[in-house]
């Protein structure tokens, strides 16, 4: 497949007949045909952001998904005015929440969980920590390491795939069996892995081990489809077009391949946030993603793991974070879905 | 189709060869002092011990060296001791695979009937309530987390309603008769030895405890397969062959049976395929929610504790045998689809 694609870039369209630059330079026809012939064979998409904004607006479960996502936004944004650090009433948790934001404010330390009351509203874990801090606070964790991770593989991916569709050969060929390798690993197994194995060295701390161990797992869903999507546009009619005119390779690149390519990149990595934040927080309810009284959604839930004879009463440890990953992660996926459906019957391309 | 077949199995060996690559690069990622101190417990007051330990496995050799002597043990069938288990990794993996398979066995059909059912159900009720439906099941089982899902099915349906127990394969005083001395353990799969030893109490008692972990591995996957199928009958469905059909005058039943099924079914097959591969690691968080003793659970007690050698083993395991799964799917997908074995 590499072959025959490769030949589409770097050799002029078979020449049947005379063509009409031959005949003309420009200002001889009385208007630039140059101009001209680039303002058509400019790739086909006319799905102006305009477009895609009244089409996520007027579809009744993406408008969902954005009033979700939305309210998630203000939330994280107003984090430190809904939940702000009780340090005047406590000054212990000077250690917590006033020490690091992040750090979920810590009342006593009895195990017993404290069911929502007046003092917390929606109670405590186990080991005392405040939830409703902990899902406020979370939520800007939750778009930090969400937007951090796809963004990181998004640019991973986009660099290593364009290079491959680029060079073809054995770049390619390379490439690609690296990719294979690293897609050999089950992801949730590998991400533990290495999140693991960097925890185990004490220069990775914090979110870092797990942050990384998903990127590293990432990258390679975009890479392959970076680099099919941009095999598949280097055959379009439109290259060809440009390339009879003249263009060069970056300009082709620059102007009619990325654009076009890159649209069903941006649907998936939109459908990937909301998935790479559920793994974030399956691995900090293992304890493997963030450290003991972060503010993180799976972190919160985490000490439920040892009351299940007692769920009954202590729900709100479960409920609460996990209403909040349940809808965050589902206005991903409207969106996401929104997204595709919008790009979709335009774009066969993704499919290489 | 043959020529993609060997180009496959050629890469194979190039693929594997990688994964331990991968595997041993992340293994370096640890210096000798910490590698050596997995072994030796109260570090700081036996620096000599470790700088034994350190000597003795070579830990402090050329990277590449080490490689080679770290790739002739894993050949040897030996992939380190287990800090965790308390014995050989691979006692480790082979003492709780049957667990886990018996967990992934029992999910292979549900999984199956199910998901593909409600996505053809879905598809023959385009746009009508079903549908609707049924696409926000899917939309909502992608959107939730496999521990949380775990976490609400044990709380309601054994803990409030006391259906079901809240974890583990049997009853403790059944256990007891199937770690004891009357019990002949031909597979380690509790249902099939039931069967096999004649009792029925156990046999049943191990269905009841399968019920909640089945469903918890199930649910995701009913919702991408409701997905592909829904989507794979619809595109089918538009079909020119299935246009012919109807105009021929076949009853919409003949038609859905005959040519829109089969045809559906290819992309399902590969995707099926892949779930059911997928499953052997997806069983992680749901045994560890539910307190079932196999290797998933043994994975995430290791990766806590920071057992690197029992994690590396089990994920260089787990590597195998996804990379040989995913070999065999391409090549069913690509026996089963004409368009590829005749081109």
């Amino acid at each position: 497949m590499t072959d025959s694609m490769e030949s589409a870039f770097s050799q002029k369209p078979p020449r049947a007949t005379a063509q009409i630059e031959d005949l003309a330079l420009p200002g001889e026809l009385g208007f630039d045909l140059q101009e001209d012939l680039a303002a058509v064979t400019v790739s086909d998409t006319s799905r102006g952001w305009r477009r895609i904004a009244r089409g996520l607006l007027t579809n009744p479960s993406s408008l969902l998904g954005t009033i979700i996502l939305t309210s998630f936004a203000v939330i994280a944004i107003l984090a430190p005015v809904i939940a702000p650090c009780p340090v005047e009433e406590y000054p212990r948790q000077r250690v917590y929440c006033g020490r690091d934001a992040y750090l979920v404010p810590k009342f006593g330390h009895s195990t017993q969980p404290v069911p929502p009351n007046s003092e917390h509203r929606f109670g405590t874990t186990v080991d005392q920590y405040d939830i409703f801090y902990g899902v406020v606070w979370g939520t800007r964790t939750a778009f930090k390491v969400g937007i951090a991770i796809t963004a990181a593989a998004l640019f991973i991916g986009l660099m290593m795939g364009s290079t491959s569709a680029y060079y073809g050969g054995w770049i390619d060929e390379t490439l690609m069996r690296v990719v294979e390798i690293f897609q050999a690993f089950p992801f949730f197994l590998a991400a533990i892995t290495l999140a693991t194995i960097l925890r185990a060295n004490p220069r990775f701390q914090g979110t870092l081990p797990a942050v990384i161990a998903l990127i590293a797992f990432s990258w390679t869903g975009y890479a392959r489809l970076v680099r099919a999507d941009i095999l598949s546009v280097k055959q379009r009619e439109y290259v060809w077009a440009a390339r009879s005119l003249g263009a060069g390779d970056f300009y082709i690149i620059r102007r009619h391949v990325l654009p076009n390519s890159i649209y069903p990149v941006l649907v998936v990595a939109s459908l990937d946030i909301g998935t790479i934040v559920l793994t974030f927080a399956a691995l900090s309810f293992f304890g493997i993603g963030v450290p003991d009284g972060y503010a993180d959604w799976g972190q919160m839930i985490s000490s439920a793991r040892n009351r299940i004879p007692s769920l009954d009463k202590d729900w709100y440890i479960v409920v609460f974070p996990g209403l909040a990953i349940l809808l965050f992660s589902l206005s991903w996926n409207l969106i996401g879905d929104a997204f595709r459906d919008l790009l979709d019957p335009r774009f066969t391309g993704s499919k290489a | 189709m043959t020529a993609y077949i060997v180009r496959r199995l050629l890469l194979l060996p190039v693929i594997l060869i990688g994964v331990t690559i991968l595997i041993f690069v992340m293994l370096t990622q640890l210096s000798p002092t910490q590698r050596a101190s997995l072994y030796v417990s109260d570090v700081p007051k036996r620096q000599a011990e470790l700088d034994r330990v350190i000597d003795q496995y070579g830990l402090d050799d050329p990277v590449p060296q080490q490689y080679v002597r770290w790739m002739r043990t894993i050949l040897h069938g030996d992939l380190g001791w287990s800090k965790t288990g308390k014995e050989p990794v691979v006692r480790v993996i082979f003492g709780h695979l049957p667990a886990t398979i018996e967990l992934a066995l029992w999910a292979i059909a549900p999984i199956l009937f199910v998901g593909i059912q409600l996505g053809i159900l879905s598809a023959l009720n385009h746009n009508k309530l079903p549908d609707h439906v049924l696409r926000i099941f899917s939309i909502l089982g992608t959107s939730l987390p496999s521990f949380l899902a775990g976490l609400l099915l044990l709380m309601y349906f054994a803990v409030v309603l006391k259906w079901f127990p809240t974890g583990g394969r049997l009853t403790p005083e059944l256990q007891r008769l199937v770690d004891g001395p009357t019990w002949n353990s031909v597979t380690g799969v509790y249902t099939l030895d039931a069967l096999l030893n004649g009792n029925m109490r156990v046999f049943l008692d191990a269905l009841h405890h399968l019920v909640l972990p089945v469903l918890a591995l199930s649910y995701l996957n009913w919702a991408v397969l409701l997905r592909v199928t829904r989507s794979s009958m619809l595109e089918t469905l538009r079909q020119d062959y299935v246009r012919t059909a109807r105009a021929k005058g076949m009853t919409e039943n003949r038609v859905i049976q005959r040519h829109a099924r089969p045809n559906a079914m290819l992309p399902v097959v590969t995707i099926s395929g892949w779930l059911l591969i997928g499953l052997l690691s997806g069983v992680a968080i749901t045994e560890t929610i539910f307190n079932w003793p196999g290797i998933g659970k043994r994975f995430i007690e290791a990766a806590t504790n920071l057992d690197v050698v029992t994690v590396l083993g089990f994920v260089l395991f787990n590597g195998m045998l996804l990379i040989i799964g995913n070999l065999v799917v391409d090549v069913l997908y690509a026996y089963l689809d004409p368009r590829v074995r005749l081109s």
